[in-house]
């Protein structure tokens, strides 16, 4: 057990999924020849002006709305100013003091369905830089390359800045803190939040202590990490080096570090002596924002069922483990599927085997999705409605569910035409049984010799002659009762 | 022929528009006279003959087709800070020397849709920033009233063009004066909207909280009608007002019954010297005279508004001019990295006073420096706009100088400080964001010339309609203007 944990802030880059740039009309879509998608405004030509993007900021408050900000009713966009080629303007328009969303709170949970919260800093909306290609300097950085190619299409996209306190501790908590801000923001529709493609972006702020030390260590930034995986990674790493450096009497520098992902370290990049006076001032080009509480209000209610409360509906009402909760929360198409076979069966525990089960073996061996399939949720209810009634048992049920996906038609109709139906008159199972019986003497023997446990080779032989469609409880409680 | 250029904007569409006269022959006469005397003046950087003559003739397609534009065939002077596609556009600066806009400033654009026809692009002080041209890094202007003087700026190539009967009509763009002080050293209209009224697409910008485009005209009539073609919203601009324009032209007086003028007790006028007091005695008069009720208001921090202004100005400049760097377009100086290329690109590309004011202003933005330079400059020209809006509580305009001297002799002011102290009494207006003008209101003499000086008059917010016609009604009765000719352009 280390004398030292680990606390850790995460910094999120999410480009919002507007049909249009931030402060110009030209189209907000990845990838794309370079400098294509391009005008005056995003280009910075001169005497060209901005005019922001009303989507952009609705989306900004349905996120701040989600996460439980605080949403001011004034708000105001200023310019960050530094030279670097990839911007066109040399400064960004971002938001300094008074930002779109102030605190707020994402709730997250860890493998294990422990829910935990992380408070937000802020959020803000900023706009996205273009890509630069630095050739001939070896690493990719501007210093010692020979040119540099500029692609401004990705300039000027909206980006909404997120920042957390530094409340997580670990990799775990910090990879579902990002799972469940991902979640949240697909939920609301706002981001494609995909990390291989830039849509998501994030840093990690990550310092070690003494356990118990009321002061934070020093802290170390850790960029470059391109998916879940390299987080995780990055920052066990980066702990254990902190860690290990206090541990021989060493002393942490405040630098920025790149993760390295062939190597599964983290190199330093810049310090902090080099830190830049970004001369932050409101932009004159731009009037502030104001925004009608009635409308924060109205956007407050109109949210959708956020995935932390779905994650508690399924574990706590349904009772589902954590691990299907979260595999249903994933797939927001299944969910919403899953719902629905819920409200029709009235039973969480069948809906979730069937649609975790054989629901989605099948999707995955026929490659349609289940809501695409021709299984309605309707059809699942009624399947499970069959079950419960024993009118069929649940092998049988398997086979029925693979006849209406092929498009047999209903599971009542598919039973109904081929006499699938569960056999549970006593008589004629307990005719069965006697056969059986009387058909295995020697087994008969062995049960009254005292190995109770051949009762089960009884029953599978029962079953077989029903050809499946023998109410198996039923079976064994008379194989029982004959041989007692 | 030389007729031609003499006339107003209003009777050149007029007779255009009734098919008495072609855009294409206005505008030829408009083309030799400028053949015949801008090497004299001056006031183009990049005369567009071509471009001229293709447009007149399609205004004169137009007219055939029965459109009736508001400014049919009217000569048109784009100060160089304004892009016009195709054309050339430098801001007077060798940074934009070879640079040629991809698109039209929406103001241009309204008026060559109500027919205007673009003579050329007209030199200024480098981006704007001078109050004489001579901060032009492409080019001299001379004052068409005399050769030896500035014609004021920055908007001086358009009030020289305009002057000296090059053009009709001067596109100017004012931040501190920089349309009213040409204005009145080359005795002309020179006006001002409200900040948003006219939309700043397409304007080079200086400082984009004080820059609004405005008309320079030898008359009323004519900034009128130029101001209800280019003013109203622009959804290109986000500071752009939107709010429905009155129309100006139409609502000109012909006296001032009714009106309380307000003359600001803080600008006494024996500070301007005998001479230019005499004249400014003579014009309130004359507003009393057409029946207006003067009044003493007080405008107690309009002193203080140089000073903001030279933070708040520079400030927005510096960051406003960071997108000259050498990487996407105009000059670029190559350098060992990239930080060389942009040193060397930006210290061939600006000037002396460009720098001084990225300089001025990064540095009022700096940390440390910020609440003390431009916090406390924002929260000046907090209570600037509020002396205003308190003397406008007690008076519907309000008369002052337009500037503190008449136009100087080219090179006669050389140090930083005293060009600000030109912009002294335009200043307020521009901080306050109201609109404001100067019109003709008398002549000094220095050696024997005769130089123009200019009343201005500022009216609240959104009264354009109530300035310009008072305005009018001024011009009309005093007919200061019409004095003297100008000695480059004068009808042969
Ligand atoms: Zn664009």
């Amino acid at each position: 057990m280390s004398a030292y944990e680990a606390v850790i802030g995460i910094e999120c880059h999410v480009e919002l999924k507007t049909e249009t740039k931030m402060f110009c009309g030209c189209r907000n879509e990845f990838g794309g020849e370079p400098n294509t998608k391009v005008c005056p405004v995003c280009m910075a030509l001169p005497g060209s002006l901005p005019v922001p993007n009303r989507k952009a900021i609705e989306y900004m408050l349905r996120a701040g709305a989600a996460f439980d900000a605080e949403i001011p009713e004034f708000s105001k966009f200023d310019r960050k100013n530094y030279f670097y080629p990839d911007m066109p303007k040399n400064y960004q328009i971002s938001q300094y003091d008074m930002p779109l969303t102030q605190g707020g709170v994402v709730r997250y949970w860890l493998e294990d369905g422990t829910m935990k919260t992380c408070r937000l800093t802020r959020i803000h909306l900023e706009e996205d830089t273009g890509k630069s290609t630095h050739a001939g300097s070896g690493d990719g950085r501007i210093a010692g390359s020979s040119y540099s190619l500029v692609d401004y299409n990705r300039a000027g996209v909206p980006l909404m800045e997120c920042v957390s306190e530094p409340e997580l501790h670990g990799a775990d908590e910090a990879v579902a803190y990002l799972e469940s801000l991902r979640r949240t923001l697909l939920e609301l529709g706002v981001s494609d939040v995909k990390m291989e493609e830039g849509s998501l972006r994030c840093d990690a702020n990550v310092s070690v202590r003494l356990v118990g030390a009321a002061e934070l260590g020093t802290k170390t930034e850790i960029k470059n990490m391109n998916s879940f995986r390299s987080v995780h990674r990055a920052i066990e790493s980066e702990i254990e080096r902190q860690t290990t450096a206090l541990e021989s009497g060493a002393r942490i520098v405040q630098e920025t570090r790149g993760w390295d992902e062939i190597h599964g370290v983290t190199h330093p990049m810049r310090s902090k002596e080099e830190a830049h006076d970004y001369r932050y001032f409101p932009d004159p080009d731009l009037v502030p924002l104001e925004i009608a509480a009635a409308h924060v209000e109205h956007l407050r209610g109109a949210l959708p069922e956020l995935p932390w409360r779905r994650f508690e509906r399924y574990t706590v009402q349904y009772e589902l483990g954590a691990k299907q909760a979260t595999q249903l929360i994933d797939n927001p198409a299944l969910a919403r599927y899953f719902d629905r076979v819920v409200e029709a069966s009235g039973n969480p525990q069948q809906s979730t085997n069937f649609v975790l089960g054989e629901l989605s073996r099948l999707a995955n061996e026929r490659g349609v999705s289940v809501a695409e399939s021709a299984v309605t949720p309707e059809h699942v209810a009624e399947l499970i409605g069959m079950v419960e009634a024993k009118t069929i048992n649940s092998k049988i049920a398997k086979e029925v569910l693979t006849r209406t996906w092929d498009g047999a038609g209903s599971p009542r109709s598919v039973v109904e035409k081929e006499g699938l139906a569960q056999t549970s008159d006593p008589a004629a199972i307990e005719k069965l049984v006697e056969e059986v019986l009387g058909a295995n003497p020697g087994v008969v023997a062995e049960y009254r010799s005292g190995k109770v446990a051949v009762a089960g080779f009884l029953v599978g032989q029962a079953m077989k002659a029903s050809r499946g469609k023998a109410d198996p409880q039923l079976v064994a409680e008379l194989v029982k009762k004959r041989l007692g | 022929m030389s007729v031609l250029t003499e006339r107003s904007a209003a009777e050149i569409a007029r007779d255009v528009n009734a098919r008495k006269l072609s855009a294409r022959e206005v505008v030829d006469a408009t083309l030799a006279h400028v053949d015949a005397i801008d090497a004299e003046v001056g006031a183009y950087l990049t005369p567009l003959h071509d471009l001229a003559r293709a447009t007149a003739s399609r205004v004169d397609e137009r007219v055939a087709h029965g459109e009736r534009l508001p400014l049919a065939g009217v000569p048109l002077a784009v100060k160089d800070n304004m892009c016009l596609v195709g054309t050339r556009t430098t801001c007077a600066s060798k940074i934009l020397e070879r640079w040629s806009a991809p698109y039209t400033a929406t103001a241009v654009q309204r008026m060559l849709d109500a027919g205007c026809v673009p003579i050329g692009k007209t030199n200024l002080d480098e981006f704007a920033m001078g109050s004489s041209c001579e901060n032009s890094a492409l080019g001299v202007t001379r004052n068409p009233f005399d050769l030896t003087r500035v014609p004021g700026g920055s908007s001086g190539g358009s009030a020289a063009a305009v002057a000296a009967r090059e053009a009709t009509i001067g596109l100017g763009s004012d931040t501190g004066g920089s349309i009213r002080e040409p204005g009145a050293f080359c005795n002309l209209i020179g006006f001002k909207p409200t900040y948003g009224r006219v939309s700043r697409y397409g304007l080079i910008a200086f400082a984009s909280s004080l820059d609004q485009i405005g008309p320079l005209t030898r008359s009323v009539e004519d900034a009128a009608l130029a101001f209800d073609a280019m003013g109203g919203h622009d959804p290109m601009d986000g500071t752009s007002i939107d709010r429905a324009l009155e129309p100006t032209a139409t609502a000109l007086r012909e006296d001032l019954r009714g009106l309380r003028v307000g003359i600001v007790r803080e600008f006494a006028l024996d500070a301007l010297g005998p001479e230019m007091a005499a004249v400014y005695e003579r014009a309130y008069a004359d507003l009393k005279a057409l029946g207006a009720t003067l009044v003493d208001v007080s405008l107690p921090t309009a002193e203080h508004g140089l000073a903001t202004y030279y933070l708040i100005a520079p400030a927005e400049c510096s960051s406003n001019l960071a997108r000259f760097d050498g990487v996407r377009y105009g000059l670029r100086v190559d350098g060992p990295d990239v930080n060389a290329m942009y040193e060397r690109t930006r210290a061939a590309g600006f000037g002396a006073e460009v720098k001084r004011r990225i300089l001025i202003g990064t540095y009022a933005l700096s940390s440390g420096y910020y609440d003390a330079y431009y916090v406390r400059a924002q929260k000046a020209r907090t209570l600037i706009a509020r002396d205003f809006a308190d003397a406008f509580a007690g008076c519907d305009l309000i008369a002052c100088p337009a500037t503190s001297c008449p136009p100087f002799a080219i090179g006669a002011v050389s140090d930083p400080y005293s060009m600000y102290l030109m912009d002294y009494y335009t200043i307020p207006m521009s901080l306050a964001g109201i609109p404001a003008l100067s019109v003709p209101c008398g002549w000094v003499s220095e050696g024997g010339t005769p130089l123009p000086i200019g009343l201005q008059l500022a009216a609240p917010h959104f009264a354009e309609g109530l300035l310009l016609g008072a305005a009018h009604a001024y011009e009309r009765a005093t007919e200061h203007a019409s004095k003297h000719t100008p000695r480059a352009g004068a009808p042969a």
